[in-house]
């Protein structure tokens, strides 16, 4: 090896090595365009960060010293929050059960299979807060929404780690069920949950984090909590109380995130 | 009984790539017999005894084959019975390894033998009853692992795990045993104690067993009759006393040694986690985080 390093000869790089940094000197170029296409679009002024320095500082001066006057209110608030994201996570779970066993590979014939994932797909593919906005129509102002909002945004998450981890098993064990006459309800619950339920409760407990975060921002349209005073405050330039609850807002998801991967170590 | 506990009859089994692993293999086994199934590797062992429980299905056409349990059809012309899943109830499987569900306990793992009679409600809830549960006991008893029983079985030695995998066998009441080169990958003393549990099991319980096997030793100290293949075809059924190493080389010119000498324990195919592998936890929060 070392010989062929120190070896003089010219044929240190392959024949297509020109060809190939001709491509990734395109892809670099593509990238740059990209950046500056969007420049205008997105309407980037950094300047204006600097523009009016005085305001910032007078503007960042108002959130200090927070005002914490009304905190009952506010943790109040944030258990309704937290009771959100509960429900929401439990629901997308068990029902993430069932369509991540329909959207794995080695369970699911292809005609059951395609159509579940696409579902899931698309619960995916919308964010909780469109979601938020569309159950505040159907089901009024409220927490029930901000519920509905996250159960079918995570449904369709949970379903594809869920279904992931479900093509991942060994499949000998289960073989070794089916041989003893067993019906596939029962190859699955002995010899499929058992091996992914490490897998299963980890991103289950890893969507309540997310899902605790993303509780505070479904309430901003109405969908309850902490949001809903998030929104309150901000719109009406009450800084420092905007300032109370975010910092509430943080040590609460810090909490539970510090609780969420203890136990999720206890798991894996 | 009157009928023969297993009757195959002119099996083929063609894999893709024309590759014929089962070639016209017929034979037939009575109830309570002991017989050994040897061949080098690759010969169709496993391709065999997967068909007799019907977790496989042999060559789609007219006259491809046919195998009876117990007088009962598993499989003709390459389509399975629809009361497959019945007769599976009657015929216990021994894999060559991977025969336990790691996370579950080992007496969990014995109680699987029970899914195929049990009704759905209890086996859905976990609710064996005590009856099963004692049968359970009793039978990793008899083969020697009841200290185990509430263990998880990762925790089990590769033997322990052959042994349980008997034990299911026995719960699940099978008349007949198939096992895939179960001391495949055992030390001579845990290869020993398994093929002693088997031989209990014919002896004790008059259940048929078809055992196969890569050392031809085994075969002639445990099973009265041994059926050969090579490339899947049936290249000697008679007396395992018949099997001289004059006989093998016969019958397998240089292979032979592989049977006689009993090559190194064959390394286990690579574990799937090595190869498919979970996701790490790492990956999986980036998954988990998208969206
Ligand atoms: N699922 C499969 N797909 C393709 N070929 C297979 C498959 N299973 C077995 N074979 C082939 O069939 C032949 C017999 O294999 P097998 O029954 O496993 O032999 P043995 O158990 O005697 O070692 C081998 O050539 C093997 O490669
Ligand atoms: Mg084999």
């Amino acid at each position: 090896m070392a010989q062929a390093i120190a070896d003089p000869a010219p044929s240190t790089r392959p024949p297509d090595a020109l060809r190939r940094s001709l491509g990734s000197a395109l892809l670099y170029g593509l990238g740059f365009a990209i950046l500056v296409w969007s420049y205008q679009g997105a309407d980037i002024r950094p300047m204006a960060l600097f523009a009016d320095a005085g305001n910032m500082a007078t503007f960042a001066a108002e959130f200090f010293p927070p005002d914490f006057a009304q905190w009952r209110y506010y943790i109040s608030e944030i258990l309704i929050t937290l009771q959100i994201a509960v429900w929401g996570t439990f629901l997308a779970i068990i029902f993430a059960i069932p369509f991540g066993l329909m959207a794995a590979e080695n369970l699911s014939p292809l005609w059951l299979r395609q159509p579940v994932r696409r579902l899931m797909d698309s619960f995916r593919a919308i964010n909780e807060m469109v979601f938020a906005m569309l159950f505040v129509v159907a089901v009024g102002l409220g927490p029930f929404a901000g519920v509905l909002a996250i159960f079918v945004h995570t449904t369709g998450i949970l379903a594809k780690l869920f279904s992931e981890a479900v093509e991942a098993i060994d499949p000998r064990p289960v073989e070794g069920i089916r041989a003893t006459g067993a019906n596939v309800l029962e190859e699955i619950l002995y010899g499929v949950i058992p091996q992914v339920i490490p897998l299963w409760v980890s991103y289950s407990l890893y969507r309540f984090e997310s899902n605790v975060r993303s509780a505070t921002v479904v309430g901003m349209v109405g969908a309850g909590g902490i949001g809903v005073v998030l929104w309150e405050v901000i719109r009406g330039f009450y800084f420092a109380q905007t300032c109370a609850v975010m910092l509430m807002i943080i040590v609460t998801v810090s909490l539970l995130d510090m609780l969420s991967s203890w136990l999720r170590r206890r798991f894996l | 009984m009157t009928h023969w506990a297993v009757e195959v009859r002119n099996l083929s089994k063609t894999f893709g790539g024309g590759r014929k692993a089962l070639d016209g293999v017929s034979i037939t086994v009575a109830a309570g017999e002991m017989v050994a199934l040897i061949g080098a590797s690759g010969s169709g062992k496993s391709t065999l005894l997967r068909h007799l429980s019907g977790l496989v299905a042999g060559d789609r056409r007219a006259g491809a084959g046919a195998i009876k349990i117990g007088g009962a059809a598993v499989q003709a012309n390459g389509r399975l019975s629809a009361d497959v899943r019945r007769i599976r109830g009657d015929v216990g499987f021994v894999f060559q390894q991977f025969n336990l569900v790691n996370r579950l306990t080992v007496i969990t793992n014995v109680l699987i033998g029970t899914l195929g009679r049990l009704p759905l409600w209890r086996t859905l809830l976990f609710r064996f009853p005590e009856t099963e549960r004692r049968r359970a006991i009793a039978a990793l008893q008899r083969v020697g692992i009841a200290d185990w029983a509430f263990q998880r079985a990762a925790t089990l030695s590769g033997g322990q795990q052959q042994r349980a995998a008997i034990a299911r066998a026995m719960v699940q009441g099978a008349k007949l045993v198939l096992a895939d080169e179960p001391i495949a990958s055992l030390d001579p003393e845990a290869a020993r104690r398994v093929m002693e549990s088997l031989a209990e099991l014919n002896r004790g319980d008059g259940v048929t067993v078809i055992v196969s096997l890569h050392q031809v030793q085994f075969a002639m100290r445990y099973c009265p009759r041994t059926i050969a293949l090579r490339s899947g075809q049936v290249v000697f059924d008679g007396p395992s006393a018949a099997l001289t190493p004059q006989k093998l080389a016969e019958l397998y010119g240089a292979e032979a040694e592989e049977l006689l000498l009993g090559e190194a324990p064959t390394p286990a195919k690579t574990s799937p986690r090595g190869t498919i592998g979970f996701p790490r936890p790492v990956e999986a929060l980036a998954i988990a985080a998208a969206g």
